[in-house]
């Protein structure tokens, strides 16, 4: 008997298709090894079992039909199970967004994303966790406690879509949405030995995205291929009338049979291999780009000289969006309130005790950023450094297809390591800030092991709306490298 | 760069976070750090540099202005914490006696 959690969606789809698997057998496959194994992990903030078997069952009715008269093409994901991070509206199903002032907030209608993998006949096993409204990089800072990294459950799995990179890396869903605002797909992709593609900033829609950095915000996908990354990717890809910022852009062909290496020009950026990684990173990152040179991509050092301004350039935007975007917090039209007499206190007192730490942390520091004084300084000089770190993107591409580098300094952390000290953490996504200032999509993927036995990733950066070449280029990796088939021992 | 408790309580009072004197104390110091490694911005010359609002090169948008179905008042209502009469119900904003 198959281990159906150990099928890869292409696998799944065409078992579907012939008939010889169910998607509820699939289902519950994937929600009888979440019984046995979330009580170590605590990959999801609200597992939905329930609506799963009942979308599975429903899909296999579909796949029914279809078989019986196959004249119409399927829909792309009937009855895959997908696990969805918290921060993505799923009507009728609770989105905390990891926070405490969400902690009851049931919405009434569905983020884009998520309507378009329904429609796509994608089966929903739950909400993962996350960092509350996704500010972190580790889930330490989920209302709902830590989730456990499958290959060590004594480290964090990053952040803050560590939910979704943790539930793919130990089967309990085969893939699973996340979003990236500052490396928060492609952090905990790379800490949990998984496949995580950050879209192009306006790439998929936002939505039904609980807002953080706005013009930063990207929804992407966790998967243990990049095949299996690009299937959900088609799907929700695509301009939608509901997102200002969605870009009416069309979706190059996404053909990974024929996959190569040949006529990809690849840039290794000196600032990305600086002192402070850690030694075997760098060294597997260098492997990894020395073996597609093997497969006939063509290697050459770019310099993106702005990279040292990201981090304090993201840790002032960001917040100041942030600030902005959490007003709407207050206590009047959702989630629970904390009772005043007036109503100025009202807001106060709601938003003091059920915001955690970093959120409070990153909205004051947005507020003072944006406060009267203060706003040249520190915000005005930040926008218009991010204009500098763009360029450097710009003038990059014209002389490469792709930018390879290390996807975080170290490999997963120890709970706490951190807490105590926001800027070590924030440090953490020094590597893939600058991709959320300048737009450009970005793929991370799992390149070796460290002596602790934890998975190393690497990223690859792609000019605006050529997530195609990420694809390939991941693609052709996968094909003749087996990283990504490595699984944790759990049982 | 230095915050002062002052200072941090005002940010907090503009961003009408209720904090504790503890969380005074520790984002006066927290932000403090922060702010000052952010003071390297300071020596990028930008001053010929135009500010990215968005990486996106066109203007938002406009779409027709003609009314369409949305979430009825029923709905909407239905997540708040208090509600009266069709409205979202608060403490008084004012004082009575003012």
């Amino acid at each position: 008997m198959t281990d159906l959690t150990a099928l890869s969606l292409a696998d799944c789809l065409s078992l579907l298709r012939r008939g010889e698997i169910s998607s509820s057998a699939l289902t519950r496959a994937h929600l009888e090894r979440t019984a046995r194994l979330e009580p170590t992990l605590h990959a999801y903030i609200t597992p939905t079992p329930e609506l799963a078997l009942a979308q599975a069952a429903q899909a296999d009715e579909r796949w029914a039909a279809w078989r019986k008269d196959a004249s119409q093409p399927h829909p792309a994901l009937l009855g895959l199970p997908l696990a969805v991070k918290d921060v993505l509206a799923l009507k009728g199903v609770r989105c905390t967004g990891g926070s405490r002032i969400l902690e009851n907030f049931v919405p009434p209608y569905s983020a884009t994303t998520v309507e378009r993998l329904l429609a796509a006949g994608a089966v929903i096993t739950g909400k993962t966790n996350t960092d509350e409204f996704a500010m972190g990089s580790s889930t330490e800072n989920s209302a709902y406690g830590p989730t456990r990294n499958p290959w060590d459950r004594d480290r964090v799995p990053g952040g803050s879509s560590g939910g979704s990179a943790a539930a793919v890396a130990a089967r309990l869903a085969p893939a699973a949405l996340g979003s990236d605002t500052g490396g928060s797909v492609r952090q905990p992709a790379a800490f949990c030995g998984v496949t995580g593609i950050k879209p192009s900033y306006g790439r998929c829609s936002r939505y039904g995205l609980y807002a953080y950095g706005s013009s930063l915000d990207s929804v992407g996908v966790l998967a243990r291929s990049a095949a299996d990354a690009a299937l959900v990717f088609a799907v929700m890809a695509g301009y939608d009338p509901l997102d200002s910022t969605s870009a009416d852009r069309p979706l190059p062909a996404l053909d990974l049979e024929r996959a190569s290496f040949r006529g990809l020009r690849i840039g290794v950026p000196r600032e990305y291999f600086i002192k402070g990684i850690q030694p075997e990173i760098e060294t597997a990152v260098r492997a990894a780009i020395a073996h597609m040179q093997a497969l006939g991509a063509e290697v050459r050092p770019v310099s993106l000289p702005h990279t040292e301004y990201a981090l304090p350039v993201y840790y002032l935007i960001a917040p100041a969006e942030a600030s902005a975007n959490l007003a709407r917090f207050d206590g009047v039209r959702y989630g629970p309130r904390e009772n005043a007499d007036q109503v100025i206190d009202l807001f106060s007192r709601t938003r003091g005790m059920r915001f955690g730490a970093e959120v409070k942390r990153r909205i004051m520091l947005g507020t003072y950023a944006l406060s009267a004084g203060y706003y040249d300084a520190y915000y005005a000089q930040a926008q218009k450094v991010r204009t500098l770190i763009k360029a450097d993107f710009d003038a990059a591409y014209q002389q490469v297809d792709l930018i390879a580098a290390p996807v975080a300094p170290s490999t997963a952390f120890r709970f706490g390591e951190h807490s105590e000290d926001p800027l070590a953490m924030y440090l953490e996504d020094v590597f893939t800030l600058p991709a959320n200032l300048a737009g450009v999509p970005g793929i991370a993927f799992p390149v070796g092991f460290d002596r602790a036995g934890l998975p190393i990733g690497m990223q690859l950066m792609a000019a605006p709306f050529r997530e195609d070449s990420l694809f390939r280029a991941a693609h052709a990796y996968q094909q003749s490298t087996d990283w990504h088939r490595q699984t944790p021992m759990l049982d | 760069m230095t915050l002062t408790r002052k200072e941090v309580e005002h940010i907090a009072a503009l961003a009408r976070l209720e904090l504790t004197a503890a969380e005074v104390e520790r984002y006066s110091r927290q932000l403090s750090d922060i702010l000052e490694y952010a003071e390297r911005l300071q020596q990028v010359d930008t001053s010929h540099v135009p500010p990215t609002a968005s990486v996106l090169p066109a203007a938002l948008r406009l779409r027709e202005d003609t009314p369409r179905p949305g979430l009825s008042i029923e709905t909407l209502l239905s997540t708040a914490p208090q509600t009266d009469s069709g409205q979202f119900r608060v403490p008084p904003v004012l004082d009575a006696h003012d």
